[in-house]
């Protein structure tokens, strides 16, 4: 007990101090993003999955040269991009985020470095919707919680569905799922402008800012980076890059003053077309899977860390849960059972989410992995402590009883008696237990963890393709979850052999039909 | 039964109750060195209670025991604290108990089932209780089951294993809570066996029964128990042939009608 407190002690002191890094270090310029933040604002190459490109990658590398820093990436979801600012995972924070009053309130933001519109798009043979207004009462698809969002509930009798990934809306609209989306003209652009079943209808509608996030008292590197970004303005080298990515629109042209012609190819915007354009053939659609497969591999091995911590936290813990709810004084007891009711009783994203971003407010740091290996972990002790009872319990009292009238002590008589019991008992559910841990794993994905889960997402929003990867993915999560399957089978038929029921046939076939029983 | 024989076994107002209802009343008794008592009654009578009472696995309300020297004793209404636990403890490690469903563990050998307390307990060196253990089996005659699981082995194998697990711990008293009711008739012969051996090497031993012929004819003295008191207690014979309760004596009678006694 005390060496497990001890054991968790430090690893919160050993956490705490090395949790990511922290503005002191002036030489790098630590920047938040989303690897699924999608096209063209960053996205994971289609050739090469390692590497984060995208139009805004490309600002940020532009501007870290300006700024004279190293620029170093941290990976977030996008909704908790600026929760993730303010927690002091990164300094600046740059992936399409929108200038409105409720972000405003929080953080501070640059100078825009674009500015765009929302574009609507329809079915190419769907001529009911020509603007925004006859989108009433049809189901109209946007990124969550975007200005788009909020400009269809303005209009009203919409039925309007939000999505966290652009390729699903554009899919879901192509295949009849949706009559509209209504999204960023780059997401558009990029997701639909090469697509032939689908058209771009009206006008621009309204107009978006897209700034870099700095925290409020970050006062000064504010200063740092808007001077950059005028410095790359001025210079033509923001320019450059929408051109390259095939994003310079009248609307920048009146933006920056600037109404020459493109001096280079939308290279960028021609490769990703490319990519998109033809049907792809079974070979080649292979050969993207063998790419994606280190990726997957990394991943997997992330996978497997923060489930075998977890399940290392959640068995220690559990025992002392157990121990604590069977012996000690029922005060105590009671303790560790509201502590069981309450874990078990909420969801485990909420208390992933909890450690992660609500306990930094009261100054309990954890770096992603140990916020995901904590957090499981404490959630699955709850469980592990509910077994161990139960598989105490599975012990005669006589065997307790024998034991101290020999002359054990009670101390003597758990260790050498019930718990070498308890343990055969609890192994076949522990090890089911763990096999859904490694499943439940996946929800560190929502914590920056790039997980298989994180992994499915990045790899299908780059190539467009939710089933092979799909396929791949499940396939290793099944092949990481065998060795505990066989694991368990193995341990269950030992403990049937030590029951002995061997004269009448394995007690696994007790309840199937057979002559003797009829 | 040797009357010189100092008493090892003191019992004095001992009173046990539990949440529904008092189940020993005042109960005292003595029992000298080397005796071997049986205990007979009707179901329900506290005699189980009383055994476990002995070996502190019931903790007394009131009275005191004393065996082998060790004593506890508690005043009605007094809280247990440490010290008297320890002194429970002090006294099962003097007493051997054996229970009728044996509590081998099941999880160990017949001879880890024997070597476990000496070496956990007494701290004894693995090679002097295994020493000790396989000669222990030798004599209730089961030295060839020594690697078997208890699984393995019938109930009178059983329970001389679990006599001999007992005896490991070189206990001054022996206790048995109805050693043979879960046997099959023909292997209680073999059990009692081992206690007759025991008896003639001068074990002190008491026996919760229903078998009154053994009871009759091994024991030195018998305790009719009923109703939370000791009613009777006197040598085999004299109890058998002339009770001296009424109580006694109905009990008695529904033995001789079945023809047991």
């Amino acid at each position: 007990m005390k060496k497990l407190i001890l054991l968790l002690a430090l690893i919160m002191l050993v956490t705490t101090s090395s949790s990511p890094v922290l503005a002191e270090d002036k030489k790098e310029l630590v920047w938040g993003g989303d690897s699924e933040g999608g096209f063209p604002y960053m996205f994971p190459n289609p050739k090469n999955t390692d590497e984060l490109i995208g139009f805004e990658v490309d600002i940020v590398e532009a501007l870290a040269e300006q700024m004279g820093r190293k620029p170093v990436y941290v990976n977030n979801a996008w909704e908790n991009l600026i929760p993730g600012l303010n927690r002091k995972l990164y300094d600046i924070s740059i992936n399409g985020l929108e200038v409105t009053p409720e972000h405003k309130e929080v953080v501070n933001f640059s100078i825009p470095y674009y500015k765009t519109y929302l574009q609507l798009a329809v079915r190419k043979g769907d001529n009911s919707i020509k603007t925004l207004e006859d989108c009433k009462g049809k189901k109209v698809g946007t990124l969550k919680e975007s200005f788009a969002q909020e400009l269809l509930e303005e209009i009203g009798d919409i039925d309007i569905r939000t999505y966290n990934v652009e390729a699903n809306t554009y899919e879901d609209l192509a295949n009849g799922r949706l009559d509209a989306a209504f999204f960023d003209h780059p997401i558009a652009l990029y997701s639909a402008g090469f697509n032939p079943e689908i058209k771009f209808v009206g006008p621009e509608v309204g107009e978006l800012e897209y700034a870099i996030a700095v925290r409020k008292e970050d006062k000064e590197l504010l200063t740092e980076v808007n001077k950059a970004l005028v410095a790359l303005r001025d210079s033509g080298k923001l320019r450059e890059i929408y051109d390259r990515w095939n994003l310079w629109t009248p609307k920048m042209a009146a933006e920056f003053n600037d109404y020459s012609p493109s001096k280079v190819e939308p290279s960028r915007y021609n490769e990703w077309a490319e990519a998109h354009r033809p049907q792809l053939t079974f070979a080649k659609r292979l050969e993207r899977y063998a790419d994606a497969l280190p990726a997957f591999g990394r991943a997997a091995v992330v996978t497997m860390q923060v489930s075998i911590t977890a399940m290392i936290l959640a068995i220690a813990l559990g025992l002392t849960l157990a121990i604590t709810r069977v012996f000690a004084p029922k005060w105590i007891a009671s303790l560790a059972t509201l502590y069981i009711e309450i874990v078990r009783g909420t969801p485990v994203l909420i208390q992933l989410f909890f450690i992660f971003y609500g306990l930094p407010s009261i100054g309990v740091k954890f770096s992603p992995f140990w916020a995901g290996a904590i957090g499981l972990g404490l959630n699955y002790a709850a469980y592990e402590a509910e077994i161990y009872r139960s598989g105490l319990f599975a012990i005669p009292r006589t065997q307790w009883e024998s034991a101290l009238a020999l002359g054990m002590t009670r101390w003597q008589a758990m260790r050498e008696v019930i718990l070498p019991q308890a343990v055969r008992v609890v192994i076949p559910p522990i090890t089911n237990d763990f096999i859904s841990l490694l499943k439940d794993s996946s929800l560190v994905s929502i914590i920056t963890m790039v997980d298989l889960t994180k992994a499915y997402g990045q790899i299908s929003a780059t190539y467009y393709d939710y089933f092979g990867p799909g396929i791949i993915v499940a396939v290793i999560y099944l092949l990481l979850g065998l060795p505990f399957v066989r694991f368990a089978r193995y341990t269950e038929r030992r403990l049937a052999e030590v029951e002995k029921d061997g004269k009448y046939g394995h007690r696994e076939n007790i309840y199937r039909s057979s002559t003797r029983y009829i | 039964m040797n009357i010189n024989n100092k008493p090892l076994i003191v019992v004095e107002n001992l009173c046990k109750g539990f949440e529904d209802g008092e189940v020993l009343k005042n109960v005292s008794f003595t029992i000298r060195e080397g005796d071997l008592a049986s205990i007979i009654g009707p179901s329900g009578c506290g005699k189980s209670t009383f055994l476990r009472c002995l070996n502190c696995l019931e903790l007394l309300d009131s009275g005191s025991i004393s065996i082998a020297g060790v004593t506890i004793s508690r005043r009605p209404g007094q809280v247990p604290d440490e010290k008297m636990l320890d002194i429970a403890h002090e006294i099962r490690s003097e007493v051997g108990m054996v229970f009728q469903s044996y509590n081998l563990f099941p999880h160990k050998t017949i001879i880890e089932n024997l070597m476990l307390a000496p070496m956990v307990v007494k701290k004894q060196p693995k090679e002097e209780a295994y020493e000790l253990a396989i000669n222990l089996l030798d004599k209730v005659g089961l030295k060839g089951f020594a690697s078997k699981y208890p699984s393995t082995l019938s109930g009178g194998q059983s329970q001389r294993a679990a006599i001999a697990r007992a005896l490991a711990m070189n206990p001054r008293v022996m206790l048995y809570d109805e050693p043979t009711s879960a046997l099959d008739p023909e292997l209680v012969g073999e059990v009692l066996q081992v206690m007759k051996d025991l008896d003639s090497e001068g074990m002190t031993q008491i026996i919760v029964t229903h078998e009154m012929k053994f009871a009759r004819d091994a024991s030195d003295y018998i305790i009719f128990m009923d109703n939370g008191e000791i009613v009777e207690y006197d040598d085999g014979d004299i109890l058998f042939t002339s009770p001296k309760s009424e109580r006694t004596k109905a009990f008695l009678r529904h033995f001789v009608n079945t023809g047991v006694a």
